[in-house]
């Protein structure tokens, strides 16, 4: 087990024959993701890297079974590739693109929510790196040889920064159940909240990482959410000690604009609530490793 | 990004709400023209920079006389006004805003922004103007108002009224609240803004609403469809770094330390600069050199980071996913033969090609200081920063000397 994807997901390309699309869907499908084919409209009928080129996501929902998507679309058209995904009854999709207007995110989140829970498409990103379940399937740009499989999960807004987590558990040996990547932006698809809950229901991840930074009430929500309903231990590391206030620090929503949103006070209230602070960004493998020696 | 005041009071007056009549001034001649053409008795000459509490520092000045508004006016303009927004270099004032008098009755604030938790724009206000809405929401939370907008449907009119009615504004008054929050809500909305800021919004004492100031921000990642807001971009009141980083791909933000730092990803950014607080120093920037970082963009980055003098130290960490260590180093060693470096530099490379990566850097034969972890790189960040600032570091001969050798 692991959460959004395994071997068997059946994924499809957004922005397939674009540079970037090309080069990260022939990264996937050597990491050993089952690629079913992509989507560039217009192009529909052709073949790219030995796989079919779709004009809409719902002929690849209906002629290659796809169930998961990955969005390599520029910010101007994001948007509307993910609702397109999602009308067409994709089950999992990642957003990759950097960029996408705040507002047309809110469209996004609302048209999302429009359906009902059932059959309501996942949505992680944008802006972030996207999701590896390690040893079977990789939904993103990550470098796939830094991750060992095993019982960690991670979650966490930045993409880098979650590399440095996996390289260090990696070196003591420590293996990952699935790493989710929400993404840097002000208005995500996913919190770190939502994938807590995926985490606690997946009997193979044993421990939580989740890497946070500044900005917004997320990482507080999450760790209400884990000191109420979850079994499962939480490690977090809150990135942005030295950010001064209501500078932006790379990614649109890393900005300290209101009480609450400072990493030590963000890490004060985490300890509060019983999760575990990693004390500083290059002790996430240790503090998992000494969490995982107590189970 | 964020406007002046009087571009903010131009677009929302297109929307319907009601302004003082005004016109911008870049001399205290213009200054002068621009009451004599306004009319009346009283003139306020406001200096546009892109700060709130212009007025505490001493940027807001109330004239009687035409004399008055060109002695204000010599005085504001080329006058750095530091407030606490500005940070304590302050920002220059090369433009004026003056503006007819109003007569206040009363100070309401009102401000429409996106709340992140609720992914939806909410509207803030509070009968109590004037004062900083942090400050109210310290003090007396109670006062403040907020109604969150359904984003499928947009601002509903009894929303506006609920707002005008807990703004305390009187019954013949509300028409006009409505129309002045629905236009203000519309400017957001259409142009991508990510805050509209009323404050004061005051009733005049004819009993009319007027937006007494504005402020608004835009959503930067919007402005490729928004070439009108784009071009009302001030760069003489944004970090000349920070721009010069923004034309080249790269994320900076300049910071008070002495430590340069380069670093792929926003948030291994922000956690090597942790790191180096930790270990007892203190970061000079923050800087995202991004995915693909080519040898040209490395050097670019360099001289980024070592135009700043204060920088004793610096520190290179990147994690190659897209990237490739060996690219990476190819880029580091071009850059410091290209850049006559006299402070020491640490490189912590990881990720995809890692091996190459430090070969090229150890067969370089330049004095580069490498680390394999986190922790260790910012450790020698640090000792590096200390020998420089007790005098222990010689740095290499320059290529001229080398060449006369």
């Amino acid at each position: 087990m692991s959460i959004f994807i395994d071997k068997s997901t059946r994924i499809i390309v957004q922005g397939f024959t674009g540079k970037i699309g090309t080069f990260h869907a022939q990264d996937m499908i050597n990491y050993g993701s089952n690629v079913v084919g992509g989507i560039t409209p217009g192009k529909g009928g052709q073949k790219h890297l030995d796989r079919p080129v779709f004009n809409t996501v719902k002929e690849a929902v209906e002629q290659a079974g796809a169930e998961a998507s990955i969005v390599f679309v520029p910010p101007a058209y994001a948007a509307d590739s993910i609702m397109e995904a999602a009308e067409a009854g994709i089950k999992y999709c990642v957003a990759i693109t950097d960029g996408i207007p705040t507002q047309d995110m809110m469209k996004v989140k609302i048209f999302l929510s429009r359906f009902p829970k059932e059959q309501r498409m996942v949505l992680t990103g944008p802006n972030c790196a996207g999701t590896i379940s390690p040893g079977k399937s990789m939904l993103g740009i990550m470098p796939g040889h830094i991750y060992i499989p095993g019982n960690v999960g991670i979650v966490g807004r930045s993409g880098t920064l979650g590399y440095e987590a996996a390289d260090q558990m990696k070196r003591l040996g420590i293996g990952v159940s699935t790493s989710v990547g929400i993404g840097g932006d002000p208005i995500n698809g996913s919190s770190h909240r939502d994938i807590l809950e995926r985490f606690e229901q997946d009997p193979e991840t044993k421990v939580v990482v989740m890497i946070g930074e500044i900005g917004g009430p997320q990482e507080v929500e999450a760790g209400i959410f884990a000191k109420e309903y979850m079994s499962k231990p939480l490690v977090a590391y809150i990135a942005g000690l030295t950010a001064p206030k209501g500078r932006r620090m790379g990614h649109a929503g890393a900005i300290i604009s209101s009480v609450g949103e400072s990493a030590a006070e963000k890490v004060e209230m985490l300890k509060e609530l019983g999760v575990t602070i990693a004390p500083t960004p290059a002790a996430m493998g240790e503090t998992v490793a000494k969490v995982l020696a107590k189970l | 990004m964020d406007i002046h005041e009087y571009q903010a009071k131009q677009l929302l007056a297109e929307y319907g709400v009601k302004i003082a009549e005004g016109g911008l001034a870049y001399s205290p001649e213009d200054a002068v023209q621009r009451s004599r053409e306004i009319g009346g008795h009283v003139w306020v000459v406001k200096a546009q920079i892109h700060s709130g509490a212009r007025g505490k520092a001493g940027g807001i000045k109330i004239c009687k006389t035409h004399d008055e508004v060109r002695a204000a006016a010599d005085e504001l303009l080329g006058k750095r006004l530091v407030t606490h927004q500005t940070g304590p270099a302050g920002k220059q004032c090369l433009r004026l805003y003056i503006e007819a008098g109003t007569e206040i009755a009363k100070e309401l604030y009102f401000s429409l922004l996106i709340d992140r938790a609720r992914e939806r724009i909410v509207m803030v206000g509070s009968a109590q103007g004037g004062m900083e809405i942090e400050e109210l929401a310290e003090t007396n939370p109670q006062a403040i108002k907020k109604i969150y907008i359904e984003p499928a449907v947009g601002l509903q009119d009894f929303q506006a009224r609920k707002m005008a009615f807990a703004l305390g504004i009187q019954a013949d008054q509300i028409q006009h609240a409505v129309k002045l929050i629905q236009g203000c809500y519309r400017a957001m909305r259409d142009l991508d803004a990510n805050m509209v800021e009323i404050n004061p919004l005051v009733i005049t004492g004819h009993g009319e609403l007027v937006a007494l100031d504005a402020k608004m921000g835009f959503d930067d990642n919007a402005l490729f469809r928004r070439q009108k807001i784009s071009e009302l971009r001030d760069k003489t009141q944004e970090d000349p770094r920070e721009m010069a980083a923004a034309d080249r791909g790269l994320s900076y933000v300049g910071l008070d330390g002495d430590i340069g730092c380069m670093i792929n990803g926003a948030g291994l950014a922000m956690a090597t600069m942790d790191m180096i607080k930790l270990a007892g120093g203190e970061p000079a920037n923050f800087l995202d050199v991004g995915g693909g970082a080519s040898a040209e963009r490395t050097e670019k980055a360099f001289r980024m980071v070592l135009q700043d003098k204060n920088v004793k130290a610096m520190l290179v960490n990147i994690f190659a996913g897209i990237n490739r260590c060996d690219w990476i180093a190819e880029g580091v060693v071009q850059a410091v033969k290209n850049i006559d470096m006299k402070v020491p530099l640490v490189v912590r490379l990881s990720g995809t090609n890692v091996e190459q990566g430090r070969k090229i850097i150890e067969e370089s034969g330049l004095p580069i200081i490498t680390a394999d972890t986190l922790a260790e790189a910012a450790e020698k960040a640090v000792q590096a920063r200390n020998d420089v600032a007790a005098g222990r570091y010689q740095p290499p001969a320059s290529r001229d000397t080398i060449t006369s050798l």
